[in-house]
């Protein structure tokens, strides 16, 4: 099964070169075991839009759909054999991103 | 460039149909033009937790790290070249998918 | 103010946009663009008087700001390859006219795109486009400067991590998107001739003419579009009363009144002249054609008298069928009191209640209609609500000199 593993911050870009290289070494490992289908750092929630285009005429609205202190800054999406596979990968994520982590299962 | 694309629900679309087959015709579409990178539809805000690891001894709470009215029901995520583009994939996934959509840009490295 | 000063003013006016727009081109960022077009202008300002100003003030700028800019990436060490060719490129020779001008097109739709909230892409436009400071911009909103500097400052990052592109949209996209640039252009007029706040001036006229200035420049870039021409001869027309507008005591002086000698005749020919040229051009107008149009009919008249008002009723009913929105039928009622007498307008205007309870104007037009009918205490109500909701103070003190000048009702009388 898949996960999202969304890390939360109230900054962005806001990695240290240390947790740079300890994101990057936790990447490598779970490309190699197969547990990696996508990761990225995000941008800023004030460079997101919001697009409504269930009546036919997009509307769009500048900014996030949520104002909050504590965001989502970047995300893992992450293949998992079950529910503890997938608490001790994100157990290590959090570690190596020296970030509280948030994770829910896709459908 | 990738934009994450979030799709937004609150309580009037958690259960509405999102018209599936429009969705699986867009998906599809992406696919062949190359620019799919990842789609999902997520499970109940409540069945997510928040880990917390910086100290070394994994604290886990239950539910959302945030409690709100709209929430994130589902990801794609999408290759364009600029906003432009990305915006256009996104009204077409609001239309198919029957919902409001948030377009973010991952961090250009 | 000296000739160099009079001479740096205007070249500000002509060539701050191209500046811009050549560096975004060239760097790929709009704030290391602002920036070093606002350093080169500083830097004229500061070497003009002493030396003169230069045989070609704008490629003079140009090159200074190119210089500034590439001076801010080496003290930043930016080692990315975009920056290292545009350094590469620095000796390039300029490029020919044509293209330049369509880089100032690209920056407007840049600054107007659909993915900022309104208040920035005005906020955005008058700074990149129009050149007007971060100071200038936030006193014309009445809005801190510290507040407006992180607007704009949110919009530029926001360009560039969500990679807003930097070009003309195309065929498929262009009307929508030269409507949006319109509307931030009128929004920027309207907030000059029709300011809001208790203790403004009743018009500020530095941003209806910043308005027309920005309006001229997309008419010249982009002749043949219709509803610019259309926006352009609105703007003049209603500029052109603009004195006549307000009384020397601050009041407003609505059409009926006006001096019409006082009008600017060179505006209101202009404008007469774009309209005559779209009507020409026999394509079925938008929303700003027809709204030009009623103003040339009303500024035709000689004499308030003399005013065609089937003609604006007809137009009116054009406007409708493009913008069917209660305050066009607000208008229409306006023109239709005129024609067949207040009664029928108010069966019309009372309609329009539920749509426009909060809106001053709705209730400015009840009273003047009901006072026109003999119904003093039913209009004094209505004024008494305008007067509440009305912000532009020339209004307030008109509407409350027109209430308190209505005969006193008879269950007033004691």
């Amino acid at each position: 099964m898949q996960f999202l593993v969304s890390v939360l911050d109230d900054k962005t870009n806001s990695a240290t070169p240390e947790e740079m290289t300890a994101i990057t070494a936790f990447n490598e490992r779970i490309i190699a075991d197969g547990n990696w289908v996508f990761a990225g750092g995000l941008a800023a929630p004030s460079a997101a839009t919001v697009v409504d285009n269930r009546g036919g005429d997009a509307i769009f609205t500048d900014g996030p759909y949520l104002e909050s202190k504590e965001y989502v800054a970047g995300l893992w999406i992450m293949e998992a054999a079950d529910l503890d596979a997938a608490r001790e990968l994100v157990t290590e994520a959090s570690k190596a991103c020296n970030r509280r982590l948030e994770v829910r299962p896709f459908l | 460039m990738q934009y994450l694309i979030s799709v937004i629900d609150d309580e009037s679309t958690a259960n509405a149909a999102d018209g599936s087959g429009d969705v699986d015709a867009f998906n599809e579409r992406l696919r062949t033009d190359g620019c799919l990178v990842f789609v999902g539809g997520l499970d109940s805000p409540a069945t997510a937790a928040v880990v917390d690891n910086r100290a070394g001894e994994a604290i886990f709470t239950d539910g959302p790290y945030l409690e709100s009215k709209e929430y994130l029901g589902g990801v794609w995520i999408v290759e364009a070249p600029d906003l432009d583009v990305a915006l256009k994939l996104a009204a077409q996934a609001s239309q198919a998918c029957d919902r409001k959509l948030e377009v973010r840009p991952f961090a250009d490295e | 103010m000296s000739d160099v000063q009079e001479t740096i003013t205007r070249v500000h006016h002509e060539e701050w946009a191209r500046v811009v727009a050549s560096l975004t081109k060239r760097f790929g960022d709009l704030d290391i663009a602002e920036e070093a077009a606002a350093e080169a202008f500083a830097t004229a300002v500061e070497r003009w008087p002493e030396v003169g100003v230069p045989p070609n003030p704008g490629a003079w700028l140009t090159t200074t700001a190119n210089r500034k800019a590439i001076d801010r990436l080496r003290r930043e060490n930016k080692r990315d390859d975009k920056h290292k060719e545009a350094q590469m490129a620095y000796d390039e020779p300029p490029e020919p006219l044509g293209v330049i001008d369509d880089e100032r097109l690209r920056l407007i739709f840049t600054c107007c795109h659909p993915a900022l909230s309104m208040e920035t892409r005005v906020a955005l436009t008058l700074r990149m486009v129009g050149g007007l400071t971060v100071p200038e911009i936030a006193r014309a909103f009445l809005v801190q400067e510290t507040a407006m500097g992180q607007r704009i400052t949110r919009a530029k990052a926001k360009i560039k991590a969500a990679r807003i592109p930097y070009r003309v949209p195309d065929a498929e996209d262009l009307p929508q998107r030269v409507s949006g640039v319109l509307t931030v252009l009128f929004i920027v007029f309207n907030e000059g001739y029709l300011a809001t706040g208790p203790d403004t001036d009743p018009v500020r006229h530095e941003l209806t003419s910043e308005a027309i200035r920005l309006t001229r420049l997309i008419r010249a870039l982009m002749p043949n579009d219709g509803e610019v021409a259309g926006l352009l001869a609105l703007m003049l027309l209603t500029e052109a009363r603009r004195t006549a507008r307000v009384s020397a005591s601050g009041e407003l002086v609505p059409l009926d009144q006006q001096d019409r000698g006082s009008w600017d005749a060179a505006m209101v020919a202009e404008g007469h002249r774009l309209v005559r040229e779209r009507l020409a051009a026999g394509v079925a107008p938008g929303r700003y054609q027809i709204l030009a149009a009623i103003n040339a009919v009303h500024t035709s008249a000689r004499d308030v008298r003399d005013t065609d008002w089937s003609q604006v009723v007809a137009l009116y009913g054009q406007l409708v069928r493009v913008d069917p929105s209660p305050i066009v039928e607000l208008n229409r009622a306006i023109a239709v009191a005129e024609l067949d007498g207040p009664e029928v307008a108010l069966a019309t205007v009372d309609r329009l209640s539920e749509k426009l309870d909060g809106y001053h104007a709705y209730h400015a037009t009840r009273a003047d209609l009901l006072r026109r009918m003999g119904q003093s205490q039913q209009a004094r109500a209505a004024y008494d609500k305008a007067i509440e909701l009305a912000g532009n103070t020339a209004e307030t003190a008109y509407l409350t000199r027109r209430r308190d000048q209505l005969a006193a009702g008879p269950s007033e009388a004691s």
